[in-house]
């Protein structure tokens, strides 16, 4: 075994530590430089990450394992992180001493979901989910003087507790009855009985938590706007495709479908996930709750393609996961802009944005519009092999109400951007972004368009990762 | 059906478990509670005995019911200001309660009936010998990623423990 190939975890775990010792032994005039020590770092594991794209590599017989992938989901989690660091520089700041705490818990949230993705064992996904929820429950409640901060936190940490014992419980009876947690070696063990079907059934019921899929949503909402707005868009992007990728890898390599025909139960969930994360996103009066409904229905497009469980569907999964980290996050980064000027995610704090400052109001436009699935922009093109995907696979009902709910989607994204245009300004005051700030916005505008107009490099990527599968 | 002298053990403790864990929840003063919930542990502890691990039963009643149920009391002794009897109320709402009575209903009889038509095979057989040494190889041999991966998760939870425990900034 090859344990250099396992330098993108170890360096992550390292500069999580490095941030937490720097943010206590600098005076107090250097911490500033620590945020930007996170970013620089974590830009650098991310390079590290990339260059290591086609190893390949099992380790302790299967516990672990390092694969195209799996690194590709570590290219998708690092710049997911990066950017969150980026563009949340400014609302970081009114943490203050516990700032530096702030992108530790980050960039180690980053190190679970990565093993999530890497895992070939169902223990040891389950202890780098804990990581992340872990991570995620402290993140969520961070902002102290805030009651609905507080609320969030307390909430996400009874009911991810609960999900947890819901996968465990999964876990353990599948392990009862193959004898064996190595995913590969479940597939051989496969028998279909009572207590394997609710095995699998509970584990489907626990990561849908994670990936917020209906009727296991209901911790979306709260928590989303609860959560200081950069941890809101971590959790919206990172946390769910992390939950896609062990998702993926546990039933695409433990459960044969012509044994077992997981896909429908999964095509059911994903259809319901649309429909009702679509309609009742046309309801939202405020931008953060929007962008969490909004959140919920993505996760239903995303999990046609893993119910479709075909070449399209899962390329489709990769792809989409990643041009959701780019259009989401730039989503995300503007309502954080918004909020730190304004103190509101309400729409009306939109109103006449496009005047104040015509490049932010672009970038969320654009972001939106490529969250709904308009041509020329990346969620087109995802959405595309999504919804082949579903096709193929005979889920033709379900790429229909993909293909509908995206119209409706239309419309509320749309509010949005009516109320940056033509929404009444209150004041003609240009806004102030940070550097930082503006570079993440530009870096999400650059991911949506590109991934649009010229997919085929990240089509390339998809499909070697994927050759895992198939 | 015949029952041996282990299964019998088995459920014993297993219903004891149970109970206990209910009287966690149900108890409306909760240093009753935190009481049930030590029990509860050593109900667990039993159950690794007869599962002829008894390692873990010793690490789960020194840790566990010993220094986890402690750290508890305690803190529930620093922290409670009010009448002790109401510390641990129900949820008032009715309605919630039928609702997710009958969920739980639901869900454990789909569970118990899949797990009762399922003959289970021997896949792994008890372990006999070194124990210990079997434990800590694995732990130290295949499973060592998850097992540093734990050591993070740990010093996040006390960084995140302190950091919400100390409160906000004033201003």
């Amino acid at each position: 075994m090859n344990y250099a190939l396992l330098s993108t975890e170890v360096l992550t775990a390292v500069i999580g530590l490095t941030v937490l010792v720097a943010g206590l032994i600098l005076p107090q005039r250097g911490k500033k430089v620590v945020g930007i020590l996170a970013m620089l770092m974590t830009m650098l594991v991310l390079v590290v990450a990339s260059l290591h794209f086609t190893d390949y590599e099992v380790f302790f017989g299967g516990v672990y394992q390092v694969d195209a992938y799996g690194s590709f989901f570590k290219i998708l989690f690092l710049s997911a992180g990066l950017l969150v660091m980026l563009m949340g520089g400014k609302y970081v700041e009114r943490f203050e001493e516990r700032s530096s705490e702030f992108y530790a818990l980050t960039i180690l949230a980053t190190l679970g979901m990565i093993i999530m993705a890497c895992a070939g064992d169902l223990i040891t996904i389950y202890v780098g989910l804990e990581l992340m929820t872990i991570s995620f429950y402290i993140l969520t409640a961070y902002v102290l003087n805030d009651e609905a901060s507080a609320e969030a936190g307390l909430k996400y940490l009874i009911l991810g507790a609960i999900s947890s014992a819901v996968l465990l419980f999964g876990m353990s009876l599948v392990f009862a009855m193959t004898g064996t947690t190595i995913v590969r070696d479940i597939a051989a063990q496969f028998t279909v009985q009572p207590a394997m079907i609710a095995g699998i059934v509970l584990m489907i019921a626990g990561f849908a938590f994670k990936i917020s899929a209906v009727p296991f949503h209901m911790w979306v909402p709260d928590i989303y706007q609860g959560a200081p707005t950069p941890v809101t868009a971590y959790l919206a992007v990172a946390s769910k495709a992390a939950g896609f990728a062990a998702l993926a890898r546990v039933f695409m390599l433990a459960f044969p479908l012509d044994q077992f025909n997981w896909s429908l139960a999964l095509a059911i969930l994903a259809a319901i996930t649309i429909v009702v994360g679509n309609l009742i996103a046309l309801a939202q009066k405020d931008v953060k709750r929007l962008l969490a409904y909004s959140s919920i229905a993505q996760a239903g497009y995303i999990l046609a393609g893993l119910a479709a469980a075909n070449v399209y569907g899962l390329k489709g999964v990769l792809f989409y996961a990643m041009l959701y980290v780019f259009s989401n996050t730039g989503a995300f980064a503007v309502t954080t802009a918004v909020e730190v000027e304004t103190g509101s995610t309400d729409i009306t704090a939109f109103n006449g944005l496009a005047k104040r400052s015509p490049f932010i109001a672009a970038v969320m436009t654009i972001c939106m519009l490529s969250l709904a699935g308009i041509p020329p922009l990346a969620g087109f093109v995802g959405k595309f092999y999504l919804f082949s995907g579903a096709i193929e696979s005979g889920y033709l009902w379900l790429a229909f109400i993909g293909l509908i709910m995206s119209m409706v989607s239309v419309y509320y994204y749309l509010t949005v951007a009516k109320a940056m245009y033509i929404g009444p300004a209150e004041s003609e005051e240009g806004m102030a972004i940070g550097g930082a700030a503006r570079f993440a916005l530009w870096a999400c505008l650059a991911g949506t368009i590109l991934f649009g107009v010229f997919p085929a490099p990240l089509s390339q990527m998809t499909q070697c990762a994927i050759g895992l599968f198939f | 059906m015949d029952i041996s002298l282990a299964d019998l053990a088995f459920i014993i403790l297993a219903g004891f478990t149970l109970l206990t864990a209910l009287g966690v929840v149900l108890f409306k003063n909760i240093v009753h509670s935190a009481i049930m919930l030590v029990f509860s542990f050593l109900g667990v502890a039993g159950i690794y005995f007869t599962m002829h691990a008894g390692f873990l039963g010793l690490v789960q009643i020194l840790v566990y019911a010993g220094a986890i149920s402690v750290l508890i009391i305690f803190a529930i002794m620093l922290v409670m200001n009010q009448d002790p009897e109401k510390t641990n109320l129900p949820s008032p709402n009715i309605p919630n309660i039928m609702a997710g009575t009958y969920l739980t209903i639901l869900l454990v009889g789909a569970l118990v009936g899949s797990i009762w038509f399922t003959s289970f095979p021997e896949k792994v057989a008890p372990v006999s010998g070194d124990e210990l040494g079997l434990l800590t190889g694995l732990m130290l041999g295949d499973y060592v990623i998850p097992l540093e991966l734990a050591a993070l998760l740990l010093l996040v939870a006390v960084v995140g423990a302190i950091i919400l425990a100390r409160g906000a900034e004033h201003k």
